[in-house]
C-alpha cells in the first residue's frame, strides 16, 4: 500500500511517498532529510506527537508546558488531562518538569517558562 | 420591590435624554433617567455622522431647523462645560453640474432663513484650493463655516456625569414596560420595579412611538432608518479639514465624508428603512454603497485604511419633523434623527423650560455646570503630561498603544460616576481599543482591569450590555 | 536628556537579537524598550513548539526560544526596560518614551533599532458584514487569552484565515474542548504552513474550506453563528453557496500588518507591498541612523529568520555607531526590482561599494509556484538562477548574492521563472 503524507519535521513540509507493509514503511521517498523518513516511519507504525498546552498554578495563572518528547498519537487528550488535573507550585523553571509520567506514556511533562 | 417616585422621569439614555436631565439638574427637582441598556450612549447617540450641523438643511420653521440652529450656537459653550472635544471645521454641500445650481441656491436661501451665520456659494475650483481631495468634477460648494464635529459618545457621557454630579438618579437595564396616570401625575412599570412621576419626558430613541403609546393615543409612528458607515485610520484623517455633504435628498443628507474629532475619517451613511428596530447589523451592499456613491464627492478615499464599519438607526418620525411637546406632563422627544445631536443642547434646554412651567421649581444654588473630562494624556502637552503621570504613575503604563491610552485613563473610565462596565464602555469613554487595531492588542488587559475593579471573573467581563 | 548610542524599540524576538549583536560588537550603553511586562514579544504566547530548528538545532517553543535570547541579554548586561512605550522618533533619534517606573523621557540615540513586530488584521479591516457582538476575536488575542491570562473563549468556533496563528488555535482550542467546526481561507491556498495543516487540522479532523470566507455576522449582543460562502476567483462570494454556523467565537487569522506609525512618525519612507520600510542592504532605512528588522519591516515565517536578519541589523547598527555615523567608502548603489511572480523584496536597495558579506535577499512570491526558478537578472544578464520544487506566498524565499556579481551593476531583477525546472 502507497500512503502520501506531509512531513512534520520541520517547516518545510516535504511531500512524502511511503511504501507500506503489514504496517510497516517499507520505503519511504520524497523526503529532503533522515527526520522525513524517520518521521514516515513512525507515521505508519505508532504516530506521535509533541503535545504543548498550559497547567495551572494555585492562583490559577496559567505555565506553559509541554511533552519532553512526542507521546502517541492517541494519548494526546489522556495527557492533556493530566496537564489540567496538576497543580505547578512556583517558583518554576524551563525544563522543570511538571508531570513525571503523563498519563502512563512514561513522558515527562516539563515547563517552557520561567516564573518566580 | 419599592416604588420610587420622582419629579421627572427621562426614559431613554441617550444624547437627548441625558442632556435633558443634565439641564433639569439646575433646578430643585428629583429627576431619574431610565434606560433598558447597562449604558448611556447605547442607541442611535452612539452610531450617527457625529456632525454638529450648521442648520441650513431643514426647512425654515420647523422645529428641526430651530433646534438645530439653536444647539449649534450653544456648542461652543457646552464643549467648554462639558470638557469634550468640538472642532467647527465647517461643511461644504457639493453640486456637481451647473443645472444643479438653483438646488445649491435654495439650501443657501433656507439656511440663511434659518439663521445659519457665514454661509457662501463658492466655485469648484476655490473649493478645490480648500479641499484638494474634492472630485474633479464638483461644479461648486455650500460652504458652511460653522459645521462642526463633536464625539457623540463623550457628548453623551458628559452630559450624562454632570447630571448624575448634580442629583440625577440613573436607573440601567430598566425597560418601560408600560405608563399608567395617577392623581400625581404618572405610574411608571419597568422591568426593573415601578417609578411615579409628576412629568415624564419621553427620550426613547426608536421606541418612542412605543412608549408614547403607552400613556395616550399613538398619534405618531417612528421607523428605523439605517445607516451604514466606514470608519478608517488616522492616515487618512487629513484627506479632507471639512465635513464633505452631497446634495440632500427626502432620505437625508446623503453619504458625507469628514474627519472625526479624534482625526480619523468618516464616510457614511447610507439611508434604509427597516422593519427591525433592533438591527444594526451592516450589509455588503450598504458598505459598497458607501464607496461608490462616496467617491462622487471625494476622490482616492483610501478604503485600504478602513478600520471598522458599523450601522446607526435614526429614529425617523412619519410627522417629518421632530416631536417634542407636552401632553399633560407628558413631554415627548421624539423622531430625533438627523440633526438630532446638533439639536440636542437646545432640545433639552426646551425640554426644562417645559418641565419649569408645570412644577416652577428653585434653582439650585449648588449646581456644578463644569464636567471635567477624563485627562486625555495623549493630547498634553509633554511638560503637563509628565507632570501628571508623576502625580498618577498609572498614567505612564499605556494599554491601548494604538490610541495611547494609558491604565489610569481606563481606571478612572471604569471608576467615574456612571462608570464603565463593558469593554465598549471603556472604549466610548477613554477611546481604548478604538484604534487600528481594534482591541486586539489591548483587550485582555482591559478585560483584566474591568474584572478587577468590578470584582468579577475575566470571562465575565461582557464587550456590551 | 539621557543619551544612547543604541535605542532598541521592541524586545521581541528581533530586538533581543539586534541588541545582543549590537552588544557583542562593543556597543555598550545600549537600551531596549518593551512595551510588555517581560522581554519575549509575541513568542510568550506562542506555546506550541516548532521554534529555533535554524537556530538551535532543536525545537523549542515560544517561551522557550525567548528566554535563550532574554538569558543572553541579561548576561551581557544589556539594559531593557519593560512596561516602556515608545511614543514617537524623531528623524534626529530623539524618543519620547512613557512608563509608569521613569514617567515621561526623551532621550537621544546615536542609532535606533526598530523592532516593533506586526499587529493582525482586525475584523473591521476586513469588511465582514453583519452585526458586532460579543465573540469575535483575532487569533492572537485568543490566543493570549487562553495562554497567558488562562481562560477559553467560546465553546463552537469557527475561524476565518487559515494563517500559521489560525492554525495553531485550532488545534490549541480543541485541546482545550473547544469545538472548531471549521476553517474557512479566502485563497485557493492556505496560508499557513503545510506541517501546520497536518499537525493542526488533520490530526483532529477540522475541515479547511479553501475559496471560502464569511459573508455574515449573526447575533446582538453574543455572536450566533456565522455565514460561509465560497467565493470566485475574484474574492466574490458565490450566490447559493451559502452555509450558515451556528457559533459563540469567531477567531480571524487573516493577516498580519508590520506596526509603523512610529517608523513614519521619525519620516521613514515605507513600502506600500510590505507597510515596512525601504531598507538597504545593511537593514538601514532612508533615515540614516534609523534600522529595522523582524516583522516591522516585513511578516516573516520562521522566527528563525527574524533572529537572524535582525542580528544583521545589530550588527550594522553598530557599524554606523563605531563610524560616527559616517559611510566607509562613497556609495555605489544597486536597485533591486520586483519581476514576475515577486511581491517585493528586503532589501530593496544594495550599497555595494560598502557590502563586504553576502548578501541576503528574501521576499514573497504572488502565488503558488511548482517546479519553477528563481532568476536574479541585471538586463538581459543572469547572475544567478535557484530552482524550488515548489513556492507559496505563506513561505519567506530567499537568495543569497556575493557582492562581486554586483560588480558593475546598477540595477537587478528578481523574478519568478514558472514550470521551467
Amino acid at each position: 500500500m502507497i500512503r502520501n503524507m506531509i512531513c512534520i519535521g520541520c517547516p518545510m513540509g516535504c511531500d512524502l511517498t511511503v511504501e507500506v507493509e503489514s504496517g510497516r514503511a517499507v520505503s519511504v521517498s520524497g523526503n529532503s532529510c533522515a527526520v522525513g523518513k524517520r518521521y514516515a516511519e513512525t507515521e505508519v507504525s505508532s504516530p506521535t506527537r509533541m503535545v504543548t498546552s498550559t497547567a495551572k498554578t494555585a492562583d490559577g495563572k496559567p505555565v506553559p508546558v509541554k511533552t519532553r518528547i512526542p507521546v502517541p498519537k492517541d494519548k494526546i487528550f489522556d495527557v492533556i488531562a493530566a496537564i489540567k488535573s496538576v497543580i505547578v507550585t512556583l517558583p518554576v523553571s524551563v525544563g522543570d518538569v511538571v508531570i513525571e509520567n503523563a498519563a502512563g506514556t512514561g513522558v515527562e511533562i516539563v515547563a517552557t517558562a520561567s516564573f518566580s | 420591590m419599592k416604588k420610587r417616585t420622582y419629579d421627572a422621569v427621562v426614559i431613554g439614555a441617550g444624547v437627548i435624554g441625558c442632556a435633558a436631565a443634565r439641564e433639569l439638574s439646575r433646578y430643585e427637582l428629583n429627576v431619574a433617567v431610565l434606560e433598558k441598556e447597562s449604558d448611556v450612549c447605547e442607541g442611535t447617540s452612539k452610531a450617527n455622522s457625529a456632525i454638529i450641523h450648521a442648520g441650513f438643511d431643514a426647512m425654515p420653521g420647523t422645529m428641526k431647523a430651530r433646534f438645530n440652529v439653536e444647539g449649534n450656537r450653544l456648542m461652543d459653550s457646552v464643549s467648554k462645560e462639558l470638557d469634550i472635544p468640538f472642532r467647527r471645521n465647517g461643511a461644504m454641500v457639493v453640486c456637481m453640474q451647473e443645472s444643479d445650481m438653483p438646488q445649491l441656491q435654495k439650501l443657501y436661501d433656507r439656511g440663511i432663513a434659518n439663521g445659519v451665520e457665514g454661509l457662501s456659494i463658492l466655485s469648484g475650483d476655490k473649493a478645490r484650493e480648500m479641499e484638494p481631495s474634492l472630485a474633479k468634477d464638483v461644479y461648486a460648494v455650500l460652504y458652511a463655516p460653522s459645521s462642526g464635529i463633536v464625539c457623540p459618545f463623550e457628548m453623551t457621557i458628559a452630559y450624562a456625569e454632570n447630571a448624575c454630579e448634580n442629583g440625577v438618579d440613573f436607573s440601567f437595564l430598566t425597560e418601560v414596560t408600560s405608563i399608567s396616570h395617577c392623581d400625581d401625575g404618572f405610574v411608571i412599570n419597568t422591568t426593573n420595579g415601578e417609578y411615579c412621576a409628576k412629568i415624564v419626558v419621553n427620550c426613547a430613541g426608536v421606541y418612542a412611538d412605543k412608549v408614547h403609546a403607552m400613556q395616550g393615543t399613538p398619534d405618531f409612528s417612528i421607523r428605523a432608518r439605517k445607516g451604514e458607515y466606514m470608519l478608517l485610520d488616522k492616515s487618512a484623517g487629513s484627506l479632507v479639514s471639512s465635513t464633505i455633504f452631497q446634495a440632500p435628498t427626502k432620505m437625508g443628507k446623503g453619504v458625507l465624508v469628514s474627519p472625526t474629532v479624534h482625526g480619523n475619517l468618516i464616510v457614511g451613511p447610507t439611508a434604509e428603512d427597516i422593519d427591525d428596530k433592533e438591527d444594526v447589523s451592516t450589509t455588503q451592499g450598504g458598505l459598497s454603497t458607501v464607496r461608490t456613491v462616496s467617491a462622487n464627492s471625494v476622490s482616492d478615499i483610501p478604503y485600504g485604511k478602513v478600520i471598522t464599519s458599523f450601522s446607526g438607526l435614526r429614529a425617523t418620525a412619519d410627522t417629518g419633523d421632530f416631536i417634542i411637546g407636552d401632553h399633560s406632563g407628558f413631554i415627548d422627544a421624539a423622531g430625533i434623527e438627523s440633526p438630532g445631536l446638533s439639536s440636542a443642547p437646545a432640545i433639552a434646554l426646551y425640554i426644562a423650560q417645559l418641565v419649569c412651567s408645570r412644577l416652577s421649581p428653585r434653582k439650585k444654588d449648588n449646581f456644578k455646570a463644569q464636567r471635567r473630562g477624563i485627562p486625555k494624556l495623549a493630547q498634553l502637552d509633554k511638560e503637563e503630561r509628565a507632570k501628571l503621570i508623576e502625580e498618577r504613575p498609572d498614567y505612564g503604563q499605556i494599554v491601548c498603544r494604538c490610541e495611547q491610552i494609558s491604565e489610569g485613563e481606563i481606571i478612572d473610565s471604569i471608576r467615574r460616576p456612571l462608570g464603565a462596565t463593558t469593554l465598549d464602555g471603556v472604549k466610548r469613554r477613554v477611546r481604548a481599543g478604538m484604534g487600528r487595531c481594534q482591541a486586539g492588542f489591548c483587550s485582555p488587559r482591559v478585560i483584566e482591569l474591568l474584572a478587577r475593579e468590578l470584582n468579577i471573573q475575566p470571562w465575565e467581563v461582557k464587550k456590551n450590555g | 536628556m539621557d543619551k544612547h548610542s543604541l535605542v532598541v524599540i521592541g524586545g521581541g524576538p528581533a530586538g533581543m537579537a539586534a541588541a545582543i549583536a549590537a552588544k557583542k560588537d562593543g556597543i555598550d550603553d545600549i537600551v531596549i524598550y518593551e512595551r510588555d511586562a517581560q522581554l519575549g514579544g509575541i513568542l510568550n504566547q506562542c506555546i506550541h513548539n516548532g521554534f529555533g530548528l535554524h537556530t538551535f538545532k532543536e525545537e523549542l517553543t515560544g517561551p522557550e526560544y525567548a528566554e535563550r535570547f532574554s538569558k543572553q541579554v541579561i548576561s551581557l548586561g544589556i539594559k531593557y526596560e519593560t512596561g516602556s512605550m515608545v511614543l514617537s522618533i524623531s528623524r534626529d533619534k530623539e524618543i519620547t518614551v512613557v512608563s509608569r517606573e521613569n514617567g515621561l523621557r526623551t532621550v537621544q540615540a546615536d542609532a535606533v533599532v526598530l523592532a516593533m513586530g506586526c499587529r493582525e488584521r482586525p475584523r473591521g479591516a476586513l469588511n465582514i458584514p453583519g452585526t458586532r457582538p460579543q465573540g469575535i476575536y483575532t487569533a492572537g488575542t485568543a490566543q493570549k487569552l487562553v495562554n497567558c491570562e488562562g481562560w477559553v473563549p467560546g465553546r463552537e468556533i469557527v475561524i476565518l484565515g487559515s494563517g500559521d496563528i489560525g492554525l495553531i488555535m485550532a488545534r490549541r482550542m480543541t485541546l482545550e474542548g473547544v469545538r472548531v467546526k471549521l476553517v474557512a481561507e479566502l485563497m485557493p491556498y492556505s496560508g499557513g504552513l503545510k506541517r501546520n495543516i497536518v499537525q493542526c487540522l488533520d490530526d483532529y479532523g477540522i475541515p479547511l474550506r479553501l475559496s471560502h470566507t464569511v459573508i455574515d455576522v449573526k447575533g446582538k449582543r453574543k455572536l450566533e453563528g456565522v455565514t460561509i460562502a465560497e467565493v470566485d476567483s475574484g474574492g466574490k462570494p458565490i450566490q447559493g453557496t451559502e452555509e450558515y454556523y451556528p457559533c459563540d467565537t469567531l477567531l480571524l487569522s487573516c493577516g498580519l500588518i508590520p506596526e509603523n506609525e512610529l517608523t513614519l512618525g521619525a519620516g521613514v519612507t515605507i513600502n506600500s507591498v510590505t507597510n515596512g520600510p525601504f531598507v538597504d542592504d545593511t537593514l538601514q532605512t532612508d533615515v540614516p541612523g534609523i534600522f529595522a528588522c523582524g516583522n516591522v519591516l516585513h511578516v516573516h515565517d520562521l522566527v528563525d529568520f527574524v533572529s537572524e536578519e535582525s542580528g544583521r541589523a545589530g550588527h550594522n547598527a553598530a557599524d554606523y555607531i563605531k563610524n560616527n555615523g559616517c559611510k566607509a567608502n562613497s556609495a555605489k548603489i544597486v536597485t533591486v526590482c520586483v519581476g514576475n511572480g515577486v511581491r517585493y523584496t528586503v532589501p530593496s536597495t544594495i550599497d555595494v561599494g560598502n557590502a563586504s558579506e553576502n548578501i541576503h535577499l528574501r521576499f514573497r512570491v504572488r502565488g503558488v509556484y511548482k517546479g519553477s526558478a528563481i532568476v536574479v537578472r541585471s538586463g538581459e544578464h543572469e547572475l544567478l538562477r535557484k530552482k524550488k520544487k515548489i513556492m507559496v506566498p505563506s513561505e519567506m524565499e530567499d537568495v543569497i548574492i556575493k557582492p562581486g556579481l554586483l560588480e558593475d551593476v546598477s540595477e537587478i531583477s528578481v523574478a519568478i521563472e514558472e514550470g521551467t525546472v
